[in-house]
């Protein structure tokens, strides 16, 4: 179809060519030109839809009623440079002889190795629980619905930890997110946002220097 | 690739399939293509597994890294009826031109004061219209018009959904229309603190839940969470 005429070439000085017009048109300048649309719209095409991410905050309790303490709860506080530093169980500003020693930070970092691992760690029991519930419904002895809720039931167990997510005023936007996709790809129980406190924020301008 | 290699010249190709390709995909991407107006400002949000997509429904907030708020609905009708009653709370004139045409615009970052110059301003100006700071969120003074417009825009969203799903069902007919949801969109770099002003803004008109935008993972592939 659209090849190359090339002009004087091929038989040389033999019996001339035949008459016949050719009907063959040449077809580069459309196919160009095709070509230049179809880049144009495949490069200004959209197709990732922006993927989003649900997620509930908790109504703030009535004013008059002191809130809770969480039990079993693990905390966790955002600094700036992508750190976290957490603790586990309730804060306790000095050494008491019923509750224990005061308490202190560690650190934990963004990797595989670090966040990941501790999640898992904490978490082993009940991700048996569910991975055992999920080869029953893979082998349909469960029902969906029945599944589900089984899940629900064991990520709201009381012995499970809860996750408290506090952040300083120069951690970013990303680290949350970061935070909160690890501990949905855990499938931890509970997790919550939380405002920090005044010793918290002490303890990580302590590690983290006040500027 | 020619038949007759041996008598030399130029190989003939037929291109005819080529072609054909080529165009059914030119008209593929011609007839998917949806063009958009250019946000007010580009905001690169973070990754994460969450692999919901964003209902086409919404009415979003944007933060930049420096803390502006953005403030967008995505329905036609609910924007106009808010603007209308945003207009008259704030009092601030807007003409029938200026609404019909901020209908057409993506999500903005000024104050209600400054709307209507900002709604005049061609694209290019708008890019650089001063002051662009953002809707103001001051969730101490009672100057808080992102709560004014979350609260009106989303009852007017609402109430347009609702509207349309009784008519459906009235008629009989099959409504696909999905409740409109509240978005946050992000900076990865943006101080979460910023966005916490914003999650107060919500939290305080009572709404507790939103979607967070996050672009995809890793180029798509899920992990199972459970390994």
């Amino acid at each position: 179809m659209a090849e190359i005429q090339e002009g004087g070439g091929g038989q040389k000085g033999g019996k001339k060519r035949a008459k016949k017009q050719s009907t063959r048109i040449d077809m580069t300048p459309m196919v160009d030109l095709a070509f230049l649309l179809l880049t144009f719209f495949v490069l200004t095409a959209t197709f990732n839809k922006p993927k989003s991410m649900e997620l509930t905050f908790p109504a703030p309790p009535p004013i008059d009623q002191k809130q809770d303490q969480v039990k079993n709860g693990i905390t966790f506080l955002l600094s700036k440079d992508d750190r976290i530093f957490y603790y586990e169980g309730e804060f306790k500003v000095a050494d008491d002889p019923v509750k224990g020693p005061k308490t202190t930070i560690s650190e934990l970092n963004f990797s595989r190795e670090s966040l990941r691992k501790y999640l898992l760690d904490k978490s082993k029991e009940m991700q048996d629980k569910i991975l055992v519930l999920k080869e029953k419904f893979e082998k349909n002895q469960l029902v969906d619905t029945a599944y589900k809720r089984m899940v629900r039931d064991v990520k709201a167990d009381p012995k499970s930890y809860t996750y408290l997510i506090k952040t300083d005023d120069k951690a970013t936007y990303k680290n949350v997110i970061d935070i909160i996709d690890e501990l949905n790809y855990n499938t931890v129980g509970k997790y919550v946002m939380v405002d920090i406190l005044k010793p918290e924020l002490d303890l990580v301008i302590e590690k983290v220097g006040a500027n | 690739m020619s038949k007759k290699p041996s008598k030399g010249g130029a190989p003939a190709l037929d291109m005819t399939p080529m072609v054909d390709l080529a165009f059914l995909l030119v008209t593929f991407f011609m007839l998917t293509a949806s063009f958009r107006m250019s946000e007010p400002v580009v905001v690169d949000p973070p990754s994460s597994i969450g692999k919901v997509d964003l209902p086409d429904n919404h009415i979003m907030v944007t933060v930049d890294d420096k803390g502006r708020a953005f403030f967008g609905i995505s329905n036609a009708s609910a924007k106009k009826a808010a603007l209308i009653e945003m207009a008259a709370k704030y009092k601030v004139g807007f003409t029938e031109e200026q609404i019909i045409k901020f209908t057409g615009l993506p999500s903005f970052g000024v104050d209600i004061k400054d709307l209507p110059k900002y709604i005049d301003a061609t694209e290019d100006q708008r890019a650089k219209f001063q002051p662009q700071k953002g809707v103001p969120l001051d969730t101490i003074t009672p100057n808080n018009q992102l709560k004014d417009w979350i609260a009106i825009g989303g009852r007017e969203a609402v109430k347009i959904y609702l509207d349309a799903k009784t008519k459906a069902e009235e008629t009989n007919t099959d409504f696909k229309g999905k409740k409109p949801v509240y978005a946050i969109k992000a900076a990865s770099k943006t101080k979460y603190i910023y966005v916490k002003d914003v999650i107060k803004t919500f939290t305080d008109l009572k709404l507790y839940q939103f979607n967070l935008i996050t672009s995809l993972e890793g180029g798509g592939t899920i992990i199972d969470p459970i390994k």
